[in-house]
């Protein structure tokens, strides 16, 4: 690919945004809405690409970001800003219509996600080094307060009133923060939940957090509603009599792959997609999948959940149906698939091909590829509807 | 993934050629165990090696570590934490390789 013809590309895009929004005498500046729009990571050249997700196109691209292996990002409750955290600890503010970065702070060592308070006023960071949360005020990025926890923190997410929940990796914790002081945040500690939580995820209704063990099979349940109930164990030994598979990728919880009754998650170390029936928090069903699952996404519709996979099975994405739990398709489309993002309604699907340096943009009903855009070493791809969903 | 056999008929020729080197993989081969090491090895260790789920892999923290152990644990992992074999997809020599990449800091790039 000729990157430097696309850079120009994108520069040229940012600056059109640019004049129409500010010169005065130009024909007529475009005002326009941001639902439609989001960004695609470059992990590898500190990039972050703007796109228009109903025209299908790059509207920009914003350099500097540091290094983004394992950057995700969350939005403004106007969809007009993101926030991206990468890996170096940087944490960095863009505006989508501008097609630039707005502030960007160094606040730790080595991070590796973060979260958006349900007011929209705090940015909580989850830190490896040093182990902790960080929490800044999201208009300007001034630090509010740190909450030190003397391990890797994993599984952030935002809950409803005002608080975040996250998990340990070195400590095997779930700790609740209430951020309503933001800068004295309360902690309730929950300790011994099992070795090596690895991710978390909230439900979409903010009422379930689980996190995911690496360290033994299983997973942690905690009820947002009555977190005086404690923290429980759900299907454990999940893996009994399967020795378990190497894992060459962590796999991930965050993406609400809750569809109806059910969550679907994946199982760590071996090629199965586990479905939890959430009545009863018990194993439903397991789906043989074609590798280790790193990303399991429902459509927004909940009828299908797309899955991608962990090395050397990355260049494979799955499709099950949701119906029968059984998988419907398996694609081949490029080399090293790292995410998945639909649009808001489900009707696209975008996937980052890593080593193809291409984000593909496929038509969720026909599952066809229905554009393609150039992009060095895309990774996570967030659009500006997360704004919206508590735990995104 | 397999060692492409063009490349094992060049380290056949290095082979020959210098003892020292004998076991080097090719350029091309050298190329793709850079990408998997930034990319699939950086997505626990950091896409620039300084650690994440998994430790840094800088020069001076691996400075107390002997090859050996290194090479071994690249291709057997370490039980009872997240390092996986990769001896599947990687020789001997190429561990070794990699060990030698990581040493200088990736300055053989
Ligand atoms: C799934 C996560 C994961 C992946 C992928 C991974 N590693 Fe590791 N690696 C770890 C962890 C965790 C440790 C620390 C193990 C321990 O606690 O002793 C580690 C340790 C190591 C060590 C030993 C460092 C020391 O100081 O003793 C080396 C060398 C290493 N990894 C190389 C690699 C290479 C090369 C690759 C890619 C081919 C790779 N790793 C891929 C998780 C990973």
């Amino acid at each position: 690919m000729n990157r430097h013809a696309f850079l120009r590309g994108g520069r040229a895009a940012a600056l059109l945004l640019l004049l129409t929004a500010c010169a005065g005498g130009a024909p007529s500046p475009e005002v326009r809405g941001t639902g439609d729009l989001g960004i695609v990571i470059g992990r590898a050249t500190g990039q972050v690409m703007v796109v228009d997700n109903d025209r299908r196109r790059a509207l920009a691209m914003v350099d500097g970001l540091g290094d983004l292996s394992h950057a995700s990002a969350v939005y403004s409750h106007d969809e007009r800003y993101a926030f991206i955290a990468g890996r170096d600890g940087g944490l960095t503010k863009v505006d989508l219509l501008r097609g630039r970065i707005v502030k960007r702070i160094l606040q730790a060592g080595n991070s590796i996600g973060l979260s958006i308070s349900e007011d929209g006023r705090i940015i909580a960071v989850q830190n490896y080094k040093p182990g902790g949360v960080r929490f800044f005020d999201a208009e300007t990025l001034a630090p509010l307060s740190t909450l030190e926890t003397g391990s890797r923190v994993v599984g952030l997410a935002d809950a409803p009133g005002q608080r975040f929940v996250f998990s340990l990796f070195d400590t095997g914790e779930i700790w609740l923060a209430d951020l309503s002081d933001p800068r004295h945040p309360t902690v309730r500690k929950f300790t011994d939940v099992g070795r090596e939580p690895y991710d978390g995820l909230i439900t979409p209704d903010g009422h379930y957090y689980i996190a995911g063990l690496f360290g033994e099979d299983g997973l942690d349940l905690l009820d947002m509603w009555h977190p005086e109930r404690g923290v429980h164990r759900i299907l454990d030994h999940y893996g009994e009599g399967h020795p378990p598979l190497p894992v060459y990728k962590m796999p991930h919880l965050r993406g609400w792959a809750q569809a109806g009754r059910q969550i679907l998650v994946p199982a760590v170390g071996h090629h199965e997609v586990l479905v939890i029936d959430t009545d009863t928090w018990t194993e439903k069903a397991r789906i043989p999948v074609a590798g280790q699952p790193v990303f399991v996404i429902a459509r927004p519709d909940h009828r299908q959940v797309w899955v991608n996979f962990a090395f050397p099975d990355n260049g494979t994405l799955q499709v099950i149906d949701l119906e029968s739990d059984t998988v419907i398709d398996t694609l081949h489309p490029g080399r090293a698939i790292l995410h998945m993002e639909f649009t808001p309604r489900g009707d696209q699907v975008w996937v980052s091909a890593r080593d193809d340096n291409k984000v593909l943009v496929f038509d969720t009903a026909s599952r066809k590829i229905v554009a393609t855009l150039p992009m060095p070493s895309p990774s996570g791809i967030f659009f500006s509807d997360r704004a919206h969903k508590i735990g995104l | 993934m397999k060692a492409a056999s063009p490349l094992a008929l060049l380290a056949l020729a290095a082979l020959a050629a210098s003892p020292a080197l004998a076991a080097s993989p090719g350029p091309a081969r050298q190329a793709e165990l850079v990408h998997l090491l930034r990319q699939d090895c950086g997505a626990c260790h950091g896409m620039r090696l300084k650690g994440g789920l998994g430790s840094s892999l800088q020069p001076a923290d691996i400075a107390g570590v002997d090859d050996d152990i290194l090479v071994k644990t690249i291709l057997d992992g370490r039980p009872g934490t997240p390092m996986p074999p990769w001896r599947p997809f990687l020789s001997e020599d190429e561990a070794r390789w990699l060990v030698g990449y990581l040493r200088q800091g990736g300055k053989n790039e």
